[in-house]
């Protein structure tokens, strides 16, 4: 039953989906590390963001990783829009005012998604979608290995950016002291905002990878971010490395739960290791910043 | 002591309240004085319209209100005149449900049709029993629906001991006829009553048909990846394999399975999720070819079903069982007001319980209600084939013949 034939491919699968996983993670730490609030709205920016790929395949004929340089842009926009213009002033400055807007926000766009989309899971069939990878003994989906790769691009990036631009600095400053980076001339607000936008495109970007294989219904975001923040709380409250090896980690202990205790009991895996963590090292792998 | 002539407060308070009472009064005997002049008749259209079950409930709200605007364009029903349906949103749950029939009773409706979920179905036909409201079920397959002995409650569709009989009789028979090539099962299953309870079923009933089941897998709703399911599937590699789930871990599964080259000799499945949906085959028509099932179907020798599907389709719809089971739902009432002659909800009961209304589009012959089940209602076999849904068996409402093993 268990032999190498089946837990090989189980570890590679858990590793594939594990990279979604860490794109999802990443827009979460990131916002978690500067403005110090659980966004809720993620999962529900998440739906938003698949609908949106499906929209542009469907309407405009755009493949989905196309229309990923347009939805990341897009959705940076929008996450920018909304911790300027409505997360940022409603909460007047009281982080738990921000985690309430945030909870606000992502019952409304579920449920406006709901009124103009209606309840029907949709997809969409794209030709590489059952393409495969022979590796003599197991099969990777093509989608699969697309996403595996990106999710490192997108980290990389995010690297650069936090590590060698001015934005990147600025970013890091106000994690690290928000009254010192005021005080040295940053604008708090929009490196914020900016932040907010930052891993609201990493949701775009996730979605899009996501979309040639999965479907997409109002709700469907809710089953990723509740995985997402156990990893965010696995890799270190804020730590971009820890939430890709925590996303990896996580991936291959929901497989092999999966496969050793059932699929229903596949989650157990997960939370067995966060209660672990939370027990032994309560500041995540990487989580000496946090 | 009050002024002779000038109206004191506490007069003044008595008379009007007396006065609201006998306008309200007035009012609620009202549309029964009109409605024999003519005035529409109020019928309850409930449906779980928001919420999980959304899509559901919204494709049956559509084959109920498709047969009202029918019958309304015709004159309505014959010495009664038209239908007004009242539509209530079960919000996916008993509860929202309940509250609806409470609503629906107030407004003065005859009958309600719909419910859809089992859960639903079983705490809104007890709560119109309160009323002797008579109910029309369209799905809800759970038998407690109907075995609790309440005079208002009708089902027209089967419930899920003759479906899951049926079912496991076809699939044997489907394989005695092929030469029997299926000997062993794998089970994927979705972990809540309905996906659990058919494979407990399909546990005790699948060895006494000669069938080895090599395993039973359970898995949430939702789920979102079967690479594991499939992984343990290839290893054991059945003949056979039956899934029991809703439609988008159904279609996951199918397209997992597809992606990873496992070819059974069979995928069968049982009120499956998505087997006899349109909208898998349109989308994803590799990953449904032969996929047989047992399930709610219409009847594609009926003329009248096949226009209905035509009528669906163009608005851009899908022809799902929902809409067709409340179709003939709406009609089955239709006829029994008519021969009722009135909106009374006892006569209405009276005419319900000795219906042997016809003309439906389902594959049932003339409807025969035994203790609130109709006797006639059965399920059929469907296979995809041709990228379109045929019906397999029964053979008299057949189509096409069962393909199976599937072709490699």
């Amino acid at each position: 039953m268990l032999s190498p034939a089946i837990l090989i491919p189980a570890i590679i699968n858990g590793l594939l989906i594990g990279a979604i996983y860490a794109l999802i993670a990443l827009g979460l730490t990131l916002i978690y590390g500067v403005l110090h609030i659980i966004n809720f709205a993620h999962g529900a920016l998440l739906s938003a963001a698949l609908f949106a790929a499906f929209f542009a395949f469907r309407l405009l004929g755009l493949d989905p990783y196309v229309s990923v340089f347009l939805l990341a842009p897009a959705f940076f926009t929008l996450g920018y829009v909304l911790q300027r213009f409505i997360i940022g002033p409603a909460s007047h400055g009281d982080d738990r005012n921000m985690l309430l807007v945030t909870l606000g926000l992502a019952v409304i766009i579920e449920n406006a998604l709901l009124y103009a989309f209606r309840a029907d899971t949709r997809t969409i069939d794209v030709p590489y979608a059952f393409q495969t990878i022979n590796l003599g003994f197991t099969f990777l989906a093509v989608p699969r290995v697309v996403g595996f790769c990106a999710v490192f691009a997108v980290a990389f990036a995010l690297w650069v950016i936090m590590t060698f631009t001015d934005t990147g600095r600025a970013i890091r400053a106000v994690a690290k002291e928000k009254l010192g980076a005021q005080l040295a001339g940053i604008d708090v607000a929009h490196v914020y905002a900016v932040t907010f936008g930052l891993g609201t495109a990493c949701v775009a970007i996730a979605a899009c990878l996501l979309i040639p294989t999965y479907y997409v219904n109002p709700r469907v975001g809710d089953a990723f971010v509740l995985v997402a923040f156990t990893i965010v709380v696995l890799g270190g409250m804020g730590s971009v490395p820890g939430a890709l090896v925590g996303a990896l980690l996580i991936g291959v202990a929901e497989s092999l739960s999966g496969l050793f205790l059932g699929e229903s009991l596949g989650q157990i895996g997960i939370f067995l290791i966060f209660i672990v963590v939370l027990l032994v090292r309560p500041s995540g792998l990487f989580g000496a910043r946090a | 002591m009050p002024k002779q002539g000038k109206l004191s407060r506490r007069q003044f308070l008595a008379t009007t309240a007396l006065g609201a009472a006998a306008a309200a009064t007035g009012s609620v005997a009202m549309p029964s004085v009109l409605r024999a002049q003519g005035a529409p008749v109020k019928l309850g259209v409930l449906h779980p319209v928001t919420g999980a079950l959304s899509y559901s409930g919204q494709q049956g709200r559509l084959g109920a209100t498709l047969a009202i605007e029918e019958i309304n364009a015709a004159g309505g029903v014959k010495g009664l005149g038209k239908i007004d349906a009242v539509l209530g949103d079960a919000q996916s749950t008993p509860d929202g449900g309940t509250a609806e029939v409470e609503k629906m009773n107030s407004a003065d409706v005859c009958c309600i049709v719909g419910g859809y979920a089992s859960n639903i179905c079983l705490a809104t036909t007890q709560a119109a029993a309160r009323y002797e409201l008579p109910y029309v079920v369209d799905v809800g397959v759970a038998d407690g629906i109907v075995t609790r002995g309440l005079k208002n409650t009708f089902r027209f569709g089967p419930g899920f001991g003759v479906i899951s009989k049926t079912a496991l009789a076809n699939l044997a028979a489907i394989n005695e006829q092929a030469g029997k090539p299926a000997k062993t099962v794998m089970i994927v299953h979705e972990d809540s009553l309905f996906g659990s309870g058919l494979a407990k079923l399909l546990n005790a009933q699948l060895p006494q048909q000669g069938f080895e089941i090599l395993e039973t897998i359970p898995h949430p709703t939702p789920t979102r990846d079967f690479n594991n399911v499939v992984l343990k599937i290839k290893a054991q590699n059945p003949d056979l394999i039956i899934p029991a789930n809703y439609y988008n871990e159904y279609v996951l599964l199918a397209r997992t399975m597809q992606q990873q080259q496992v070819k059974p000799k069979g995928i069968y499945s049982v009120l499956g999720g998505a087997a006899s949906s349109y909208k898998f085959v349109k989308e994803f028509p590799e990953a449904a070819r032969y996929i047989m099932d047992c399930n709610h179907w219409f009847d594609p020798r009926n003329e009248k079903a096949l226009a209905l599907k035509k009528k669906v389709e163009s608005k851009d719809q899908f022809y799902t069982y929902e809409v067709y089971m409340n179709y003939s739902c709406v009609y089955l009432v239709a006829d029994a007001l008519e021969r009722a002659g009135s909106a009374n909800r006892a006569k209405l009961t009276d005419a319900l319980a000795s219906s042997t209304f016809a003309g439906h589009v389902m594959p049932y012959g003339p409807t025969k209600f035994v203790n609130g089940q109709n006797e006639g209602a059965a399920p059929v076999n469907t296979q995809v084939l041709d990228n379109d849904i045929k019906v397999i068996l029964p053979s008299g409402f057949a189509n096409a013949k069962p393909v199976f093993p599937r072709p490699a």
